[in-house]
């Protein structure tokens, strides 16, 4: 069974607490003593509807102050498949909560308050879903009863957000638009009698259809070694196996490998799954290699094909978002990142930062928290790492602060 | 009733393979917080596949309160006897004996919060610098919160709002000496998910999971087990009920629910059925809105 990961993000008023909840409350998932708190606490808080942002605000403060300060997890299956929702709050300044939510997504919704049309929070959740290169996004216009399920306007703001969207979107990503109301669950997880005019599926059917990891298993395959299996023990004597997690494309019994950084050569033997024996690895398993020669490999190594060797490189273009409150500083190291490799990275310089809403660039002598840059820096160790746009799940890196051991920023590379 | 395919999706154990791995790669002292409940017991079939060959690099700890059930203390010894693992035991009266902690008295008196000073205390004496833990994020709203790799202080504290950011699959387990990370293999799990993965990999677990008779007080509407360990009124009435266990707690925290499930197949159609939430059967979650919360701010996993 498969797993999908979805983005959501989006401020208090746009509906989105309402849609989470209309999801799992119309998939059965919300327990009936979870329901009971949320009615208890709703009316503590003197409204008159079953407020379900009580499902998602969890935190102590979050609830005092009516906001949301960090990503959420939600969970929910039907019989099709098990979904996994990271919800972030949309505010300015949590531009880093949205890029952590969003990371691993394979769908992001982005909400649009059907009276406010199309505001700067919804370019900033679009550029964000671009910059990850999110392959699916889906524009639920919502609180379509408070405009009379009109398709009229429903069309007009389905042109708009395309206008903005086609200056950035990238080929293979697809969008979808989706005419919902959260409150009285139109088009959520039934067809709408409401708005017959609409021809395409619910949201949760598109949720259920939906390809995963298309771009994955077309990509070169890598696999980060995380750590070395020696049992040193009379039934495993001499195995020396290779533990890691396939992160693109697959490895077959027989394949060829180069060893990177070191460019070694040999060949699998075999691919362990615990105790059963594999002719393929495919991406997202976790697995142990074995090879034919015993070489020199050690945790931070990668495996590559050798028909697929990619550039070994030390000098990175890359967009990075910076998500710590101490400012980037130039010319101070950082450790980079990279699959399970490590390695000291010193940014030589500032290109531009990008206000996601408008698209302009500006120049900038550091970077604050929530910006997104383009920055040029050079790394100690060559690195074995695909362009994100090739390969999104090779081709991105973190930023650690060497002396508070802060993830201070997340890269793409140009 | 809820949906769910009876199926277990293996990216989730691809996953939590990958995150025990990484603990093994960057500590040097990690240990699996055993409770001998369900869900340690898939960190430890986990553990077993991350590394086979080879031997899993982490001992179990076992935080005892003393009030735990029998049948979850046998079922412990089990395990390790057959596992060949290493176990830890910390046991809750030695920190009562030395009055690091004073025992709460009345008629809720539980020693699941005093746990905590005693998972600190094995922490330090072992040196251990990461925890692995079974807790979920579907379980609890503040665990919804919780990162993979969560970094506490010295004095085991969860600080929520300065938390660091977790992107694609990179893990950042860098401390300071004193620091100790809680890592969460299955945080993305369900209840649900970890039940379908028992019946898959067919693991054994203990028997208050499954329908048993047992003596139990009705009182506030929930059904408590009958011990030594709890404070009974003199007109509460003890009556006999075939009930089973949600979670396996300490005796005097953890309430049964009235069930015949005796099968894995019928526990898994029951909790798809079920009106109550999993930790609605724990009262140490029913003492306030954000029990949970201030538990972990405290130290607790």
């Amino acid at each position: 069974m498969e797993v999908l990961r979805i983005a959501t993000a989006g401020s208090v008023d746009d509906g989105k607490s309402t849609l989470i909840g209309r999801l799992l409350y119309e998939t059965n998932s919300i327990t009936t003593d979870k329901l009971e708190a949320i009615q208890k606490a709703s009316q503590r808080k003197g409204i008159d509807f079953l407020d379900l942002s009580l499902l998602t605000d969890g935190l102590i403060a979050e609830r005092e102050q009516g906001i949301t300060i960090d990503v959420a997890h939600i969970y929910f299956s039907t019989n099709k498949r098990k979904f996994i929702i990271a919800d972030s709050p949309g505010h300015v300044e949590y531009t880093r909560n949205m890029i952590t939510g969003a990371s691993k997504a394979d769908v992001s919704i982005i909400l649009v308050d059907v009276r406010n049309g199309i505001l700067d929070q919804t370019h900033r959740h679009y550029f964000i879903a671009n910059l990850l290169r999110i392959p699916n996004v889906i524009v639920c216009i919502n609180k379509m009863d408070l405009a009379g399920y009109d398709e009229t306007r429903f069309n007009s703001l389905r042109n708009e957000f395309l206008t903005f969207a086609s200056k950035l979107k990238f080929a293979e990503q697809e969008i979808q638009f989706v005419p919902v109301s959260s409150l009285h669950g139109e088009n959520i997880t039934k067809q709408s009698s409401k708005m017959s005019w609409y021809k395409g599926q619910p949201l949760l059917e598109i949720l259920e259809g939906m390809e995963v990891h298309k771009q994955l298993h077309k990509a070169p395959a890598s696999f980060p070694v995380q750590y070395i299996i020696r049992p040193r023990n009379d039934e495993f004597h001499d195995f020396r196996g290779y533990a890691g997690r396939v992160v693109s494309g697959s490895f077959s019994v027989g394949d060829s490998i180069t060893v990177l950084p070191s460019s070694q050569k040999s060949s699998i033997t075999n691919i362990h799954q615990y105790d059963q024996q594999l002719p393929q690895a495919d991406a997202r398993q976790s697995v142990v290699i074995t090879l034919k020669d015993n070489i020199d490999i050690s945790r931070g190594d990668f495996l590559v094909k050798t028909s697929e060797e990619p550039e070994l490189k030390k000098e990175l273009e890359s967009d990075l978002c910076w998500m710590n409150a101490e400012p980037l500083v130039g010319g101070k190291t950082y450790l980079l990142q990279h699959g399970t490799s490590q390695t000291k990275v010193k940014i030589t310089s500032i290109d531009y930062v990008q206000i996601p809403s408008t698209l302009e660039k500006v120049s900038a002598a550091e970077l604050k928290m929530n910006d997104i840059a383009s920055i040029k820096m050079k790394t100690a160790k060559p690195l074995a790492i695909d362009r994100y746009a090739e390969n999104p799940s090779d081709g991105a890196f973190i930023l650690v602060d060497e002396y508070s051991n802060n993830t201070v920023a997340v890269g793409f590379v140009k | 009733m809820k949906a769910n395919a009876k199926i277990f999706p293996r990216e989730l154990e691809d996953e939590a393979i990958y995150i025990m791995r990484e603990a093994a790669a960057q500590f040097e002292r990690p240990a699996i917080l055993f409770s001998g409940g369900k869900d340690s017991i898939t960190l430890v079939r986990l553990a077993q596949k991350a590394f086979y060959p080879g031997k899993v690099p982490f001992p179990l700890v076992h935080v005892d309160t003393g009030h735990n059930f029998p049948e979850t203390i046998t079922f412990r010894d089990w395990l390790v006897e057959t596992s060949g693992l290493d176990l830890i035991v910390a046991n809750v009266q030695d920190d009562i004996n030395a009055k690091r902690v004073t025992e709460e008295k009345g008629k809720y008196a539980s020693r699941n919060t005093l746990q905590t000073v005693t998972l600190l205390r094995v922490i330090e004496e072992n040196k251990f610098d990461a925890c692995l833990g079974g807790a979920r994020r579907d379980e609890e709203k503040a665990r919804a919160k919780e990162r993979i790799f969560s970094v506490r202080d010295e004095f085991g504290q969860w600080d929520a709002k300065n938390q660091r950011p977790e992107l694609f699959d990179y893990l950042n387990g860098r401390i300071k000496p004193g620091e100790n990370v809680r890592v969460f293999p299955i945080s993305n799990w369900t209840e649900l998910d970890v039940w379908n993965y028992i019946r898959e990999e067919e693991l054994a677990i203990p028997s208050i999971y499954f329908s048993h008779e047992r003596e139990i007080v009705v009182r506030d509407g929930v059904l408590w087990p009958v011990s030594d360990f709890i404070y009974r009124d003199a007109h509460e009435q003890i009556i006999k009920q075939k009930v089973r266990f949600r979670t396996v707690g300490d005796m005097s925290c953890t309430a049964a629910v009235a069930s015949d499930a005796d099968s894995i197949d019928i526990i898994i159609d029951e909790i798809l059925g079920a009106t109550l939430s999993e930790r609605g059967t724990r009262l140490d979650d029913k003492r306030a809105e954000a029990a949970m919360e201030m538990r972990k701010v405290s130290g607790y996993f």
